[in-house]
């Protein structure tokens, strides 16, 4: 969509420490997506990517990003170049609900070899690799901040957050990052 | 921290998490316009507070989102299980009650036992 606003509350602030690099994402389509079990396959269809089906899974094709949130919810995240919209405006016709949630969240990327430390720092999962492999995702909490998470890669985080609780979970991460260089 | 496991994630997640709801299997009246008062209250307010084996709604707020069941007991803070909302109340075993009870220190408490230096006197 040519028109949407595009709202970037972090926009030019950057953070590098030893082993730790904070970036902003850059502005992308999110749509919050809830479908039964009867649906998934032919929302899937229609928006051009299999939902994961797996707990803490997620799938990306043709920059597009489909996470597993629960049961039946998931996050969907393209470019602005992938027109989302009009591929979610196809879902006319199917019983499930798709919200554009473009502009509640903002990301930030997490990157370096000290990102699990950093993250760990207000995080209470298990980020190790072997629970929580390159691609997993999930919603959880970082300090007092709802967020969700996905690996990227095994040193590179996307952090997803309200983006009124953007400015905490980016100070909060800033400071984490100053003492994991201690 | 303690780990609670959810069984829409299927695996142990931590607790801060979750949030409790109160008690489960507590069933809506079907009549609920016919119903006193009173019947309304003891349905709507009143919770049976089980000091022991508690049968508890859960939700993985920061998590899946979703509501399940778990059992738990109330002194020791122990899960013995937690289950899909919707499906039946469990039956539990004797392991399972026993593996899920507090680590008891020496006999009944209204009963305390004489002090040790009493009863060597006693001897
Ligand atoms: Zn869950």
């Amino acid at each position: 969509m040519d028109d949407v606003l595009q709202i970037e509350p972090l926009a030019g602030r950057r953070f590098a420490a030893t082993g730790i690099a904070l970036e902003p994402a850059p502005f992308c389509e999110r749509f919050s997506l809830r479908a039964g079990p009867e649906e998934v396959a032919e929302v899937g269809k229609e928006i051009g990517i299999a939902l994961p089906v797996k707990p803490k899974s997620s799938k990306t094709l043709k920059k597009i990003s489909a996470l597993w949130l629960g049961p039946d919810e998931w996050l969907i995240m393209a470019a602005p170049e992938t027109g989302l919209s009009a591929k979610m405006s196809k879902l006319d016709g199917t019983l499930c609900s798709a919200v554009d949630v473009s502009h509640r969240n903002t990301a930030i990327y997490v990157e370096g070899p000290n990102a699990l430390a950093v993250l760990n720092a207000g995080c209470p999962q298990n980020l190790s690799l072997t629970a929580f492999p390159k691609g997993a995702c999930s919603r959880t909490i970082i300090g007092k901040s709802e967020i969700i998470l996905l690996r990227e890669s095994p040193e590179r985080f996307r952090v997803e957050c309200w983006r009124s609780f953007s400015d905490y979970v980016w100070n909060f991460l800033v400071d984490a990052g100053k003492s994991a260089q201690i | 921290m303690l780990l609670i496991q959810c069984p829409y994630c299927q695996e142990d997640r931590p607790e801060i998490e979750f949030q409790g709801a109160g008690e489960a299997h507590i069933a809506r009246p079907a009549n609920i316009a016919d119903i006193s008062d009173a019947e309304f209250s003891e349905y709507f307010f009143i919770r049976d507070n089980t000091k022991g084996i508690v049968f508890e709604r859960w939700r993985h707020t920061h998590g899946c989102g979703r509501f399940f069941n778990a059992v738990r007991n109330s002194i020791s803070d122990k899960f013995i299980m937690t289950y899909k909302a919707g499906e039946p109340k469990p039956e539990l075993t004797e392991e399972q009650i026993k593996a899920a009870a507090p680590i008891s220190k020496k006999p009944a408490a209204d009963k305390p036992e004489p002090s040790p230096s009493k009863a060597e006197k006693a001897k």
